[in-house]
């Protein structure tokens, strides 16, 4: 279960990182050594992205790492094979990120069985609101698998509630209006919409978009459970190579 | 938001949920006026003062003559101010935003016709504008480029992805979602989340609304078929609106750019190239690979160059509502020249896929049928292309005069 996982290590931890990388970008190895050099370097959890030809929440960053790995030949078949790879040899819980098109035409049901059988423990698709979920949200909890919902600051509290409702594993708060990897504002108004999304739901809070550094991490410590770091690994990657992404993820890493 | 903007099982609303409160206020708007006999007649005014409406419905006398077949009728979308039915859409949802408070649209284009027609709008009621445009659209349609931005609209040429209209589509959801406060999304077709679809064909309806009544007061009787191109699906869900519940046959063309067996092409429904996917915000078919990945999408004309299609024409397809056809570049450019040499009329190279489709047929209906065709645009816009195509030497070298002065 990915909320025991969660609760487990906050033992050791007052905030967990969560990161992302985008299967195939810049290539399959690349990002394998991206994930060994994450987890060597304190990263609890994993999100990885297959690439879609239409990402529509993901900003620059993600958007060109999302067509270059199209263009060098990723295809979802070989996605699944590195994420189970990937689930065989580290001990975190990974989670796939992708958007509705792709378990669609996998078929929602073979999706769902298939991220079990491989190990992963959910899913993160931001363009499948529950509204449109049912047939992917049943095949999820078929498999015990966490079907991450999302809060974004706009969201009523009685949506959140409805939300709450079906959440397993953790909710991805956004922490504000917006594409990944632009700047994110910490401020008041954060805070207040995090104690918010607390008071809505008993699973643990994780929160990206625009999380990059130290400071940032310290001002979600207390307010959330999960920092999550998407766009700034691939921009660390793209300037100092993969190495460079172990360094700054262990700048990043706290202890309880 | 549950359940709502279905056509059979198509159509839908995709929505990360950062939009979701945004689409649900554009969704009570939109059905406030729906409802509302006022705001139509507000919009009916406005498309008559300012828009030039009712457009005509014109005999093709010679077209006619020439075929020997069908008596052939067009209405005439391309005498809308701006050029094009896109006009049609805009206007409604420039009344909207009004309604709502905000005080920016941004809207994406691939001919150009609707980055133009929203600019226009923009600057009529006092909005900020900014127009997503493909980087390769941005080449082939330059005069739309420059009147959108001497009407005061900022161009942005987007260059991810294949540089076309979807890429436009993407950013400018990318735009909305950070600026959604004060923005509202001018979506130029009956394409997207709900309610886009409905609310486009809604305010396109009045071209089909027109043209049924037009036939019947010139020829005392219903169109035996009525033709119009499918890009996104605006204009012919507009023609075919009027239509619905009469036994007319409606029929739908979109781009077989250089012919359906090649790839190259932008045919949805008229070709088995494509499959049911979500993109975009919604369910409809797409041109895409076996894992859901988008394909690259051909034609000659910007406006139909796009890998999804309308909803509700994909449920008409599917239910046999309406039946679609494709026609190449080579048979467009062939009507495009027929149209101009025998009415005087230049049809944009977008409308001119409905002609294709109506000449073909034409000759094989009898001289007692009626067929209206949906003139969608003016081909004022494709001279660069259509230029290009015909390789014209006068134009040649009044280019390169044109050049060379601008480097004196």
């Amino acid at each position: 279960m990915l909320e025991s996982y969660i609760r487990d290590k906050q033992k050791q931890k007052d905030l967990l990182l969560m990161t992302h990388i985008v299967m195939g970008y810049p290539s399959f190895d690349d990002s394998h050594a991206m994930v060994k050099h994450m987890v060597a370097a304190g990263v609890d959890l994993m999100e990885l992205q297959i690439p879609f030809s239409e990402p529509m929440a993901d900003g620059p960053v993600i958007l060109k790492a999302n067509q270059k790995a199209l263009e060098q030949g990723a295809t979802v078949a070989k996605c699944l094979a590195f994420a189970k790879d990937m689930a065989a040899i580290y001990p975190i819980p990974f989670l796939f990120m992708t958007y509705a098109n792709i378990p669609y035409r996998f078929g929602m049901a073979a999706f769902a069985k298939t991220t079990a059988d491989i190990g992963l423990t959910g899913a993160i698709v931001p363009d499948l609101p529950m509204e449109e979920g049912a047939e992917y949200l049943q095949a999820m909890k078929k498999n015990q698998l966490s079907p991450i919902q999302m809060f974004s600051p706009g969201t009523s509290d009685a949506r959140m509630a409805q939300i709450a409702s079906i959440a397993s594993g953790f909710i991805y708060c956004l922490a504000r209006k917006g594409v990944t990897g632009a700047q994110t504002d910490l401020s008041d108004d954060l805070a207040q919409y995090l104690a918010r999304c607390r008071k809505a739901a008993s699973v643990p809070l994780a929160v990206g978009f625009g999380i990059k550094d130290r400071a940032d991490m310290d001002f979600l410590a207390g307010r959330a459970d999960i920092a999550v770091i998407g766009s700034e690994t691939i921009r660390v990657m793209e300037k100092g190579g993969v190495a460079a992404v172990r360094d700054f993820i262990q700048g990043l890493s706290r202890s309880a | 938001m549950k359940h709502r903007g279905y056509y059979g099982g198509f159509g839908g609303a995709f929505l990360p949920e950062i939009l979701i409160p945004t689409f649900d206020e554009l969704v009570s708007v939109f059905e406030s006026a729906k409802t509302d006999p006022g705001f139509r007649n507000q919009y009916e005014t406005l498309m008559a003062q300012y828009s030039g409406r009712p457009t005509p419905l014109t005999f093709a006398a010679n077209l006619t003559r020439h075929f020997d077949g069908a008596k052939i009728y067009i209405k005439r979308e391309d005498l809308n101010h701006t050029g094009a039915h896109k006009a049609n859409n805009v206007m409604g949802q420039g009344l909207l935003v009004k309604k709502m408070g905000k005080t920016r649209v941004i809207a994406e284009t691939g001919a150009g016709q609707h980055g133009v027609a929203c600019a226009t709008m923009a600057a009529k009621f006092g909005f900020d504008c900014t127009i997503y445009m493909g980087e390769k659209d941005v080449m082939r349609q330059r005069p739309n480029v420059f009147w959108m931005e001497q009407l005061g609209a900022t161009v942005v040429p987007v260059t991810d992805g294949t540089k076309i209209l979807k890429d436009a589509i993407n950013q400018a959801f990318r735009d909305w979602v950070t600026n959604m406060d004060t923005t509202h999304y001018v979506l130029g077709t009956a394409c997207g989340p709900h309610p886009f679809p409905e609310m486009v064909a809604w305010f396109q309806s009045i071209i089909g609304i027109e043209a049924r009544q037009q036939i019947l007061d010139l020829e005392g009787r219903l169109p035996d078929r009525v033709y119009a191109c499918v890009g996104g699906g605006s204009n012919a869900l507009g023609l075919f609106a009027g239509f619905l519940d009469d036994p007319v046959e409606l029929v739908g063309v979109e781009a077989g750019g250089k012919g359906i067996d090649t790839g190259f092409h932008a045919a949805r429904l008229s070709s088995t190239d494509a499959g049911a996917g979500i993109a975009q915000g919604y369910k409809t078919y797409f041109l895409q690979d076996d894992d859901g990945q988008m394909k690259e999408t051909h034609s000659i004309s910007a406006g139909l160059d796009y890998v999804g299609v309308s909803p509700i024409l994909a449920h008409m397809h599917e239910t046999g509502t309406a039946r679609f056809e494709s026609a190449t570049d080579a048979e467009v450019v062939d009507a495009l020249k027929l149209t101009m040499r025998s009415e005087g009329i230049i049809p944009a190279l977008e409308s001119a896929h409905a002609f294709a489709g109506a000449f073909r047929e034409a000759p094989t209906l009898s001289r007692d049928q009626i067929i209206i065709i949906n003139q969608s645009g003016r081909g004022d816009k494709d001279i660069f292309t259509v230029a290009d195509v015909l390789n014209d030497p006068e134009w040649k070298t009044f280019i390169q005069t044109k050049a060379a002065q601008y480097h004196a």
